[in-house]
């Protein structure tokens, strides 16, 4: 369960990203015959930010602006970054595909309209269940999960909540 | 209050009354795999405790971005999908057919009012016959194998009224182009694109999937095209069904209007790196080309491939450029052959090869080196899609292509 696991991340390393990373940028084409998250880590960003695969440790928070991980529906590219220990996404906003793909991995896509605040290299507290994010002694606000997907989430992922059913509910609704 | 056409998609489904924004688990008609994200798919659906598909029939999977397998980890993963198609009872239309969502279509595997998941993004290219379809992950494909079924947030309608009339050689890439740069690269995210007006009641297929391919380029869940006449004829032959009415209601609560007019539009370009950055092409036109790229499930259609012959004649492509021509389909590569394309192709310079994604998901072949620049008629211009983070990829028509691999420089094809 991510936010179990992660409650509070505390003065994480920001590896801070501009507008619209789309998820060539972030798993170039020419690895996706991989599908182990170790091994797709060794080459995420390769060419736009190759230090970030050497330096990248267990906890540090990956920061976006607008429309973070738009483009292809490769679930590698959330997997690339759970390999290099990224639990959390901070963004303004998220690209529909890789939101739903990073929940369902197990990488929690935390909107943040505040992310210009937040520098590269900065150390970031985050209190997930109180709903902030700390940087340099600034408190910003994040936006709760929609909460159908919390309720993916707390079942520990898509895979958890689906194992054990035999057969699903449909034409239900839930709140959206 | 009246409905959308993708309200009335969902509410069709279950037979109740379903509104944008509702959280609906829903049956679908069909799934798409291909051999990019299908493995991993395959594998989600075992770790959930997947022993059978929900329907066989329902699953659609062939392979596309590494074709003939063109490593030794491609060949694994084209043998694995077998395996697990042969399995199941799934057809798998392998790697003779062409990329996968003109195939979906021209096999008749999508049809007005059906529901469709694929895991590529550019699935939304179904809505060209009134389906709504949507691209997931590898994940979320796992469970819809399964259960038939998936978790959707209905989205609101942009609806996009079209009118006017196309100058020659322009047409609904330029449309699509200009669209995505007015409304920008995540300008419809989480909701549908609905293209009307007397425009797109006019355009053929070819240029309905071409716009409803990219909608995601706006961060689109659907595109799509109310059935029509042309819709109905497309689909005879095709599938068996009684044509029906499925349109948005005047009255339904769309999320925006927007119209847009042709009469004026210049051909479009797309500069790198990103597609909303589509610009009149007279403010780029000369930019010097290393490659020129005319395929994938955007524009590898007969009707490109035609319009790009026309436009050639008898002349010649730039010597000094290199011009690949890869259409979509078995079937669309038959059609250029029986018609001479491909031969003339040939004749002018360009390699032609069988139908895959080619160069358009960057792992393949086709790829480009630091400092090269590309012009492509497929759907995406970000940093390293093609090859090289360092290279330049710019989009465009079949006709912009055609007229600019000839002079090896980027070039209006109204002059030509």
């Amino acid at each position: 369960m991510i936010v179990d696991l992660y409650p509070q991340t505390k003065n994480m390393r920001v590896w801070k990203f501009g507008d619209n990373i789309d998820t060539d940028a972030i798993i170039p084409g020419r690895f996706l015959t991989i599908n182990n998250p170790d091994e797709l880590a060794k080459h995420a960003f390769e060419g736009t930010r190759d230090e970030f695969a050497k330096m990248v440790k267990d906890g540090d928070v990956v920061i976006g602006g607008k429309n973070f991980g738009c483009g292809s529906s490769r679930e590698h590219a959330p997997l690339a970054l759970l390999g290099g220990g990224v639990h959390v996404v901070l963004a303004k906003s998220f690209a529909r595909i890789f939101f739903r793909n990073a929940i369902n991995v197990g990488v929690l896509p935390v909107v943040c309209h505040d992310t210009d605040k937040i520098a590269d290299g900065a150390k970031i507290t985050l209190d997930l269940k109180k709903g902030y994010a700390e940087v340099d002694g600034k408190k910003l606000t994040i936006e709760p999960v929609p909460p159908f997907m919390q309720g993916i989430i707390d079942a520990g992922g898509l895979v958890e909540y689906a194992r054990n059913l035999k057969e699903v509910p449909v034409c239900t609704k839930s709140r959206g | 209050m009246g409905a959308t056409i993708v309200e009335k998609i969902f509410s069709r489904k279950c037979g109740s009354d379903i509104r944008a924004g509702e959280v609906v688990m829903t049956p679908i008609d069909g799934a798409m795999i291909h051999d990019i994200t299908g493995p991993l798919a395959i594998q989600k659906f075992h770790e959930m405790g997947g022993e059978y598909v929900f329907d066989p029939k329902r699953v659609i999977m062939l392979f596309d971005h590494q074709i003939p397998a063109d490593s030794l980890e491609a060949a694994k993963i084209h043998q694995y999908m077998r395996t697990f198609a042969a399995e199941q009872g799934i057809h798998n239309y392998d790697i003779n057919e062409g990329v996968c969502h003109q195939v979906v279509l021209e096999k008749g595997r999508a049809a007005p009012g059906e529901i469709i998941v694929g895991a590529d993004s550019h699935t939304c290219m179904y809505g060209a016959v009134g389906a709504f379809a949507t691209g997931i992950g590898s994940t979320d494909m796992g469970f819809a194998l399964k259960f038939g079924a998936l978790y959707f947030k209905v989205p609101e309608t942009i609806r996009v009224e079209v009118s006017g009339r196309f100058q020659k050689r322009v047409g609904a890439k330029d449309l699509i182009l200009a669209i995505a740069a007015d409304i920008g690269a995540d300008g419809a995210t989480y909701q549908a694109i609905e293209f009307t007006g007397k425009t797109i009641e006019k355009l053929d297929m070819a240029g309905r999937m071409t716009c409803c391919n990219m909608a995601i380029e706006m961060g689109a869940k659907a595109g799509i095209v109310p059935p029509d006449k042309v819709t109905w004829e497309y689909m005879k032959g095709r599938r068996k069904m009684k044509p029906f009415d499925l349109a948005s209601d005047d009255d339904a609560k769309f999320a925006e209007k927007r119209t847009y007019n042709v009469a004026d539009l210049e051909p479009q370009v797309a500069v790198p790196h990103n597609v909303d950055q589509g610009v009149p092409l007279s403010s780029v036109a000369g930019t010097h080309l290393d490659q020129v790229f005319i395929g994938s499930c955007t524009n590898g259609r007969y009707e490109d491939l035609k319009e790009a012959a026309e436009v050639l004649g008898k002349k010649k492509f730039h010597a000094g450029t290199r011009v690949l021509i890869i259409p979509a389909s078995r079937n669309e590569y038959l059609k250029a052959l029986e018609n001479g394309l491909v031969e003339r192709f040939v004749k002018a310079g360009a390699l032609v090869e069988a139908p895959c994604c080619g160069p358009c998901m960057g792992g393949s072949f086709g790829l480009l080196a630091p400092g090269e620049v590309c012009l492509s008629t497929s759907n995406r211009n970000f940093k390293g899609r093609q090859g090289s983070t360092e290279a330049f990829v710019y989009l465009c028509s079949a006709a912009t292509a055609a007229a600019s691999a000839m002079k090896g420089e980027i070039t209006d094809p109204r002059g030509v």
